[in-house]
């Protein structure tokens, strides 16, 4: 016998014990596809023939195959599903999933499975046991089409068992090995004139009896071909023409299956346009009529293609429908998701399920008309309304291009106004709203440089707090900066960093050609320029105008006063202008990587805090230190004195460090901007240019303005020229004597990666000796305090940076092609929290957390949980030291003496 | 950090024996944490001068991993500063002296005698006031030289260190245990873990002065880093009251926080009774004491509460978490700027002082989550009347109430606002004052009741 079964189905074997339906599934299907009620017995007892846990058995092997189906994967249940009761929860769970429920009926002669069953050990029960089960069966029978198995097989003897083949077929929706290319065609509703004007456009060769596709592609009409325009037969002769031909594909509008059933002679009110279509039938005799029913009537209600990234329904497909078959599939397909109730035009309230769509393939859809195609969530609705005087629109796919024809004349009065044109698209003012399911959770994303990055729960939970308290509106935040490694230290004495050590690694990395551009000492700040305000509106979605945003690397904007913002960002807006990059980058927008300067504009209070507060303390104790020293008292202190006016020089140079990146800020041109990358234009992310592009524009941009912007000085090394990399070293060495920060080391291409084709560090700083002085102390330069910062782990830090460079890419590419917010969200959320999960969170080598922390964060990890999002270093210490105390009350209050071994001796030890 | 310690005592050098260092030699100790040098600049029989001069190690403090609580960061005040490390630094190398032991001048152990301190530097949280404030009810005579946080940039102003010269006639033993003790208090830190043994070494320098000290209430709470168990713990071991209920010091009270916030309870508990609701949004819940209020009628069968902060969120928890309640009580992590689920199909909302904490740019994202897709019946905002601040003779004008106060909205403000909110969507509104009304300024706080249309 021939058994067929949709590919996705669930299929219940029927038989009673000793039936064989183990071995049949075994013979026909993967093991993995089986679920066996002994087994789950097994699962949860130990015991596969233990019939006391057969409730919790069962309620486990309904979960499972639940999620089974929900993947979309055929799945076999192995019970003896004799009862009606055993069958009905699989029939309901088949519909739940829209997938067909299939029987399989193993009905064996009696002795047989006795005969088995003695074979069998554990299944050692009395005869009545399957007499009952035969009893059983034997009713059921009649019973299986009413219960809703859609098909049912039976076998009724070994012979046919051992002859039975299985086979698959493919669920009518399903046309994924179809590639296309395809053109799309909306709702035709009649419009024989501009269907053919439309097919003439996308280059169809239209002879008076067949109409040929240009080579390879293939038309797909969306359904909706007749009522209420002039010529519906002529439509609906060239559509089943082409359909024949195979080259075209048609999917079932509402009004078609109308259609249908008056043409079947059932009472369907002649509204919405029916009528017409009826008028223009009349002439034509009934086996036409009777085809075009026939042919309407045999369409499927929706499709999926080219490996399942293009889905076409009439009125749209929600993700988990797509590919199943049932009522309600092809109901959604026609008629979309409605609220039962009715708007003052009379029409049906609609869902807007696209609003909620977050699927993978690309949505083609019609059935509401609009004025204009408009993309929302990777979906598109392309009835342009032909009918109603609108135009007729076919999508080109893979291009996703829109091609229209505009009607002729208005055939119809559309009973509600199409919805009107506004100044952002449908995306944009969706994207107003993210939705909180899209950050939350464990989560991970996927880039084009590295796959599934992963955001761990507590750190999303993190990222939410920040982006809700402190970050600018997130529409503007399309990128956040990565954090940036230095080099390895240097063994050189007296120094920590030196380029050498930077040029080692690229050399290493078979890297040829790096650029060493110079490093500014301000605040990191990424600035987003519109040609003009309303670009703010019609690009980035702002429900205001603005000249653009300029926030800072943790996406906080930089200026607290408004005004000077906006003079700021205008003022760059002409510089842009003036260097003609809106013309020559062909762009309405720029996203920039810059460092603003002075340090002290942003900076102010930590300053004052710590900077000029260590600065003035150490003056203050150091000078009457030497000064006692000095006292001659015949003690010989000479050592001391050295040592401390050695100290004091070095505060000296602490302090004229820091000194020189502030400088105070009275109006705008003492600001000064250095921009590094330019990150984005419209339609391109420019990490495919090399960085010498990057430096040579941004010059370019750098002299409209001079007073504001400031160009970088920058070197292109030969990795492999001594000479060229003394030079550079040279030069670093002399503007670091200049005060300057130090350089960064770049490959010459934005993403290199190594020859085992890994992503190497995009870029490495080089610090110079006395601005380390801000990081590591004025002190650091001691040869034993050298000594002890030389071991340094970078590889933490490098992987971070890579992860956190993807991720900002990944972001600025999602911006550039138009993607849906919260796809550009995910990443830069992504970034907030790479850099939460520092050494501090998660320690093992580097870590600033406390060390009996640590210890207690092994043993009494749930108590802990709340710690991970707290390592932010302003609220670390009391946070550190409240969590111990709450833990050790708690310990006590549990008359645990282990509180007293646990190494908390830091403050007995001093 | 260098601290000296001059006598006038003759003879002077006799200083050498109380503090068991040799007048002629310069010593050096080490310390966990670093190094201590001891040496006298000066040691004539008119005048004696020891010092104690602390070398910290700060790069090894950083890179060692034992005690991480010492130092935050490698760029730190702590190597030239007075703190918790020259308190230590006193009781390793003056110990003796620190403790009154002299076997060879047991008589100068409890002798006045004039002793002149100087710390090079000191930093006082609080200013020279403080200072003052510490020393001078103590028998000092102070001294305190200010040092601007840098030269070139005067307009930065001073910074929190002083040159600090303390004089006195009073036995050594005393000036030692007083900087001990008040180094640290001044500073406002403490670079080890404080438990309960410091409460012990507290009341062990402490006898005999702290408990007549004017400022003994300070003392203790910064001596034991504002650990409010610990210091109730310590008021408890002296057999002492605190003087006021409130016994922080730098906190900044401008509302009469507890009566305004029980009448803000009562008067949204009020309107929701009026509403009839039972499932309620404690939306911002912060620590939960609102949720916690609700959670005390049983007319609310649900109540949810809605946190950004998670740490905020999990105090709420623990204050909430009873068996019994679980099912009832529900707080979830959550933000005001994203559409949620969860809040739907509640029948009312409360945001009692949160909408002050959202930036006023994403105020409309608020709006459509709270207004547009959660749209419980009723929803009750409550949020200060800038009006009211100027009776606040506490606070400055055109500050806020709370440093993350966004804005504060005048009673104009709020009823526009409110008046958009109501065109937007489908709700009217009632505005209420919650407090005593002033005939000028209007109520501390306003209330604005929105019902569903």
């Amino acid at each position: 016998m021939n058994i067929t079964i949709p590919e996705i189905s669930l299929v219940v074997l029927i038989g009673v014990s000793g039936s064989g339906k183990s071995t049949f599934a075994k013979t026909h299907f993967k093991p993995t596809e089986v679920l066996s009620s002994d087994y789950f017995r097994g699962l949860i007892s130990d015991d596969e023939t233990d019939q006391t846990i057969t409730k919790e058995a069962f309620e486990t092997l309904h979960y499972v195959a639940a999620k089974r189906l929900a993947n979309y994967k055929l799945t076999v249940i192995d019970a003896t599903n004799v009862q009606e009761s055993a069958r009905k929860p699989l029939v309901a769970l088949a519909k739940q999933h829209h997938v067909f429920p299939i029987a399989i009926v193993l009905d064996m002669p009696e002795d047989l499975c006795r005969e088995r069953n003695k074979h069998r050990p554990e299944r050692n029960f009395a005869h009545r046991v399957i007499a009952q089960q035969r009893h059983q069966l034997r009713r059921s029978f009649r019973r299986f089409k009413r219960e809703g198995f859609r098909r049912i097989y039976t076998l009724r003897s070994e012979d046919e068992v051992q002859h039975a083949h299985v086979t698959r077929e493919k669920v009518w929706p399903n046309r994924r090995d179809d590639h296309g290319p395809f053109d799309i065609i909306g709702d035709v509703h009649g419009c024989h004139d501009e269907l053919l004007a439309l097919l003439d456009k996308l280059g169809y060769d239209i002879q008076p009896n067949s109409i040929a596709p240009p080579p390879g592609r293939k038309a797909i009409f969306l359904g909706d071909l007749v009522d209420r325009g002039p010529k519906t037969p002529q439509v609906l002769d060239l559509v089943m023409q082409m359909v024949d031909s195979g080259t075209a594909l048609c999917i079932p509008g509402n009004h078609d299956t109308r259609l249908v059933r008056a043409l079947q002679g059932k009472n369907v009110k002649p509204t919405y346009g029916l009528s017409e279509t009826l008028e223009q039938l009349e002439s034509y005799p009934v086996e036409d009529r009777k085809r075009y029913a026939k042919f309407l009537d045999s369409l499927t209600s929706h499709y999926i293609l080219d490996n399942g990234n293009l889905i076409v329904a009439h009125a749209g497909m929600k993700e988990e429908l797509a590919g199943r078959t049932s009522g309600t599939v092809r109901a959604f397909a026609l008629y979309g998701e409605t609220t039962g109730e009715t708007d003052e035009y009379g029409l049906p309230i609609r869902l807007n399920w696209a609003a909620r769509y977050r699927g993978t393939a690309t949505v083609v859809y019609g059935h509401t008309p609009i004025s204009n195609p408009e993309w929302l969530n990777n979906t598109i609705n392309i009835d342009t309304g032909c009918v109603y005087g609108g135009a007729l629109t076919a999508l080109r796919y893979p291009e996703k291009e829109c091609v229209s024809v505009p009607a002729l004349k208005t055939y119809n009065k559309p009973s509600r106004p199409l919805a009107s044109e506004t100044t952002r698209s449908v995306q944009q003012t969706h994207d107003d709203m993210l939705d909180i399911d899209d950050v939350i959770g464990k989560r991970a994303v996927d880039t084009f440089l590295i796959p599934r990055i992963t955001i761990r729960e507590e750190h999303a939970i993190a990222a939410l707090e920040i982006m809700s308290r402190y970050t600018i509106d997130p529409k503007w935040l399309i990128y956040l900066p990565p954090t940036m490694s230095p080099s390895k230290p240097s063994s050189r004495p007296n120094i920590l960093e030196h380029p050498d050590e930077a040029y080692a690694y690229y050399r290493e990395n078979s890297i040829a050609q790096v650029i060493a551009e110079e490093k500014h000492m301000g605040s990191r700040a990424i600035v987003i320029l519109c040609k003009n305000d309303d670009i703010a509106r019609t690009r980035f979605g702002l429900s205001e105008p603005a000249p653009g945003a300029c926030y800072t690397r943790t996406g906080r904007s930089f200026f607290d006063n408004k005004s000077l913002e906006t003079a700021f960002l205008t003022r760059l807006q002409n510089a842009v202008s003036k260097a003609n990059l809106w013309h020559d980058l062909n762009t309405t927008w720029i996203a920039l990587d810059c460092e603003l300067m002075p340090w002290s504009a942003r900076a102010q209070q930590l300053l004052q805090e710590q900077y000029a507060a260590v600065g003035a303390s150490a003056r203050a104790s150091l000078n009457a230190t030497i000064e006692a020293l000095n006292t001659n008292n015949n003690i010989d202190v000479a050592d001391w004195l050295t040592k401390y006016q050695n100290r004091s020089q070095r505060i000296d140079h602490y302090i004229h460090a820091y000194r020189a990146y502030c400088w105070p800020v009275h109006n705008l041109t003492d600001l000064k901007l250095a921009p590094f990358h330019i990150l984005a234009t419209e339609g391109s992310v420019h990490h495919n240019q090399p960085h010498t592009y990057h430096m040579e524009t941004l010059s370019k941009l750098c002299t409209a303005d001079p007073e504001l912007l400031h160009a970088t000085s920058y070197r292109v090394v030969d990795l492999n020229d001594t000479q060229s990399c003394a030079n550079t070293t040279a030069w670093w060495k002399e503007r670091t004597a200049q005060g300057s920060e130090g350089m960064v080391v770049k490959p010459i291409d934005f993403i290199a990666r190594n020859k085992k084709d890994r992503l190497i560090q995009p870029a490495i700083k080089c610090r110079g000796r006395e601005y380390l002085r801000i990081i590591y102390g004025p002190e650091y330069t001691t040869p034993e305090n050298l000594k002890k910062l030389r071991w340094r782990n970078v590889k933490t830090k490098q992987s971070l940076a890579l992860r956190e460079f993807a991720l900002g890419l990944e972001a600025l590419s999602r911006f550039a092609q138009n993607e849906p917010l919260r796809r550009i969200h995910e990443c830069v959320f992504g970034v907030t929290i790479a850099r939460k999960e520092c050494k501090k969170c998660f320690p093992k080598k580097d870590c600033h957390l406390l060390p009996p922390l640590h210890c207690w964060y092994l043993r009494v990890k749930p108590l802990l949980v709340p710690m991970q999002m707290l390592c932010y270093r302003s609220i670390l210490f009391p946070m550190a030291e409240r969590a111990i105390r709450q833990m050790m009350a708690l310990l006590q209050a549990q008359s645990l003496d282990r509180a007293q071994k646990l190494p908390l001796k830091s403050s007995q030890k001093v | 950090m260098l601290l000296t310690i001059t006598t006038t005592y003759n003879p002077a050098t006799d200083l050498g024996y109380l503090l068991h260092k040799h007048p002629r030699r310069a010593q050096t100790f080490d310390l966990s944490f670093g190094r201590a040098h001891v040496f006298y600049p000066e040691a004539t029989d008119e005048k004696c001068t020891a010092a104690l001069l602390l070398d910290l190690d700060t790069i090894g403090l950083k890179r060692r991993r034992q005690n991480t609580f010492a130092l935050r960061d490698y760029v730190t005040d702590r190597p030239y500063v007075a703190s918790s490390f020259t308190s230590v630094a006193i009781a390793r190398v003056f110990g003796s002296a620190l403790k009154g032991q002299c076997t060879d001048r047991p008589d100068l152990v409890t002798q006045p005698i004039p002793l002149r301190a100087e710390i090079h530097v000191l930093p006082c949280r609080g200013g020279d006031q403080l200072l003052n404030d510490l020393f001078q009810p103590l028998g000092y005579k102070v001294t305190a030289k200010p040092h601007r946080l840098d030269e070139k940039f005067p307009e930065w102003g001073y910074s929190p260190y002083y040159t600090v010269a303390l004089e006195a006639t009073i036995p050594l033993k005393n000036l030692l245990t007083h900087l001990y003790v008040l180094i640290p208090v001044l500073d406002d830190d403490k670079h080890y873990f404080v438990s309960q043994s410091e409460i012990d070494t507290l009341i062990r320098r402490g006898e005999g002065w702290l408990s007549d000290h004017p400022k003994r209430d300070l003392i203790i709470d910064r001596y034991l880093k504002h650990q409010r168990i610990l210091t109730q713990e310590a008021f408890r071991l002296m057999d002492e009251q605190p003087l006021s209920r409130n016994i922080k010091d730098n906190e900044l009270v401008v509302e009469n926080n507890l009566r305004l916030n029980q009448q803000r309870h009562n008067a949204v508990l009020k309107e929701l009774e009026i509403s009839g609701a039972q499932r309620v949004l404690d939306l911002g819940c912060g620590e939960g004491h609102f949720t916690q209020i609700l959670s005390e009628h049983p007319q609310f069968a649900k109540i949810l509460g809605l946190e950004v902060s998670h740490h905020a969120l999990s105090r709420a928890h623990k204050r909430l978490d009873q068996p019994i309640q679980r099912n009832r009580i529900e707080l979830i992590h959550g933000s005001l700027f994203y559409r949620d689920t969860r809040l739907d199909s509640y029948d009312a909302a409360v945001l009692l002082e949160v909408i002050e904490h959202l930036d006023p740019s994403r105020l409309p994202v608020f709006e459509r989550v709270v207004f547009e897709y959660a749209q419980p019946n009723t929803i009750i905002i409550t949020t200060p009347n800038a009006d009211f601040n100027t009776l606040w003779a506490s606070l400055p004008a055109g500050q806020f109430r709370h440093p993350d106060h966004r804005f504060e909205w005048s009673r104009k403000q709020f009823q526009n606002w409110t008046q958009s909110v109501e065109k937007k969507f489908n709700y009217h509104t009632t505005i209420k004052p919650i407090g005593p009304v002033d005939p000028e300024a209007g109520p501390p706080t306003q209330m604005a009741i929105f019902n569903k249309k």
